[in-house]
């Protein structure tokens, strides 16, 4: 809602705004010109902004050394693979729990809901050793499964409350004008949960991409995605600073973008409903 | 609607999500319970037999401990401060007309999305690296000398580096709770001469509290158990060795299972402290 306000009241808000955005955007703004400097032009004195000679060599020399395509390659089948799994398990439960809601439903959310809330290192070490036991240390099945699990009780709250605004009375009237229970479904609810369960995938890839527990702790050289990648960079590596931020940009480039369209959702799936 | 019929399928539609869950709950934490009752060394014996409540006694009574609990609540309680005051500023301050709104909350919500231990190495190495960093040639700017961040100023870069990466967040929901704020009665008070100091007490902070708990209560919840910005800054010393890197480094690093695992009892415990809180409000929500 527009209110009116003076031109030049307007003009101040704009100024403040943006300075103070830019401020909060500086370190990612930073890192991404950086890596586009040599290194010695990374680290002169004073710090160089806009006029240097911009270069993509740093890339080149990421790649070649740390082979970032293969950790860019697990960390796509990880967050991509627990997404899918996780939306698969949490489809139908969410669905039921929206349209058959039953005394127990609520109870059900919850306790979903009280599983994440448990603390990853308090529960650090029986699951590294089910790992060993089962094979599954440092490699990508067990950590798709791992990162599907603590995601779980997000995606399934998350579609939950979308299918909860699907109106019921719909699925009657279509009832009514003869459509069968396969007709029902494709045709009426699928198109109307779709926007849902696309932002619920959004979110759940953007968590899973970025979580840095389990994939530190779970991983070493074969199975690493980009954050234990660029955890490798703590070592006296990351002192290259032009190659340090050629690395985190490429880590952070593909989640920044998507992460941009799923601002609004974002709201919905981290407070668990509790503010729309 | 609810035929017995569509019941039987409800919970069969349910169950793969239910039995995950609680297979994921149930069997890790049965072993942690277990194992914080036995000596366990797994490169020093393996399983030494039952230790009654000695794990528990002598990680409370390690000299780590207490300094542990001091760096986890300076930091949570810090991060949670300064989210939240600025949250709320910002968040006023993206409500008000402006030029190019949208592109500005895009500047503000970047840094949730970058991954934390991008953030950490970021902020260690480019911002406060006491040669080279940012930070550094700002303070030469000004002809200060050089703050040696992460050694002198340990808890407070921490808690700057995560309040960083948690502001979007408190931001994004303060905004959204900002946004349903009833336009007629702010006006109103304002024609009434209320000054905008008033207004924002009496009216605007208390509309924002139920969302302010949210953002207390989620972000605690993920604080207590940030990891990766410290694993790759100052690997817990300088006093920033918080409870949950205390036990990492137990189970991990030393090896001493059945002590690590009465640490994270402990943990578990005051996680769903916390937690309870947590889904007080949430269920309300649930009812409306």
């Amino acid at each position: 809602m527009a209110r009116a306000v003076t031109p030049r009241r307007k003009a101040l808000n704009t100024l403040i705004a943006w300075a103070i955005g830019l401020m909060i955007f500086f370190p990612i703004l930073w890192t991404i010109l950086t890596s586009f400097k040599s290194e010695a032009q990374a680290i002169n004195d004073p710090p160089l902004f806009l006029f240097f000679d911009w270069t993509i060599e740093n890339y080149g020399v990421v790649q070649d050394r740390s082979d970032y395509m293969r950790y860019l390659w697990n960390s796509v089948i990880i967050a991509g693979g627990s997404t899918l799994l996780g939306v698969v398990v949490a489809v139908p439960a969410a669905w039921s729990m929206a349209f058959v809601p039953s005394k127990r439903t609520k109870d059900i959310l919850l306790w979903m809901l009280s599983t994440k809330m448990l603390p990853a290192v308090g529960v650090l070490y029986p699951i590294y050793l089910l790992f060993i036991e089962l094979g599954l240390l440092d490699t990508r099945t067990g950590l798709v499964i791992v990162l599907m699990l603590i995601n779980l009780p997000i995606i399934v709250w998350m579609l939950y409350t979308y299918f909860k605004e699907i109106p019921v009375d719909i699925l009657e009237a279509a009832r009514m004008d003869g459509a069968t229970l396969r007709g029902e479904i494709l045709h009426v609810l699928m198109p109307m949960a779709v926007p849902g369960i696309a932002s619920t995938i959004l979110l759940s890839l953007i968590l899973a991409w970025n979580e840095a527990f389990w994939t530190l702790n779970l991983t070493a050289a074969k199975a690493g995605p980009l954050t234990a990648f660029i955890a490798s960079y703590s070592s006296p590596e990351g002192l290259f600073f032009a190659k340090l931020s050629a690395a985190s940009t490429m880590a952070i480039a593909p989640i920044l973008i998507l992460g941009w369209f799923s601002q609004k959702q974002l709201v919905r799936g981290l407070t668990f409903g509790a503010v729309k | 609607m609810a035929t017995r019929h569509s019941r039987s399928a409800a919970r069969i539609m349910m169950a793969p999500a239910v039995i995950l869950l609680l297979g994921w709950m149930l069997v890790p934490l049965t072993m942690t319970l277990w194992f914080s009752f036995r000596k366990f060394l797994p490169l020093r014996g393996g399983d030494l037999g039952w230790a009654g409540f000695e794990n528990y006694v002598r990680f409370v009574s390690s000299s780590s401990f207490w300094p542990s609990v001091q760096a986890t609540l300076m930091i949570v309680g810090g991060v949670l401060v300064v989210t939240v005051i600025l949250g709320v500023l910002l968040a006023l301050l993206l409500d008000q007309p402006m030029w190019g709104q949208g592109m500005v909350r895009v500047l503000v919500i970047a840094p949730f999305f970058v991954m934390p231990t991008v953030s950490a190495l970021v902020w260690k190495n480019m911002f406060m690296d006491p040669v080279n960093g940012v930070l550094a040639h700002l303070w030469k700017f000004f002809g200060a000398t050089p703050v040696e961040w992460l050694s002198q100023a340990s808890l407070q870069s921490i808690i700057l580096i995560v309040s960083w990466q948690w502001l979007p967040f408190a931001t994004l929901i303060l905004l959204t709770a900002v946004q349903s704020l009833d336009r007629e009665q702010l006006e109103a008070a304002e024609m009434d001469g209320a000054p905008s100091l008033k207004r924002f007490w009496f009216i605007i902070l208390p509309h924002l509290s139920r969302a302010i708990t949210v953002v207390i209560l989620i972000q605690t919840i993920f604080l207590l158990s940030i990891f990766a910005e410290i694993f790759v800054t100052t690997q817990g010393s300088f006093g920033t060795k918080t409870l949950t890197y205390l036990i990492f480094q137990r189970v991990l690093e030393s090896q001493n299972v059945g002590l690590g695992s009465a640490g994270g009892i402990y943990a578990i415990i005051l996680a769903n402290i916390v937690a309870l809180f947590l889904m007080r409000i949430v269920g309300r929500s649930l009812d409306a």
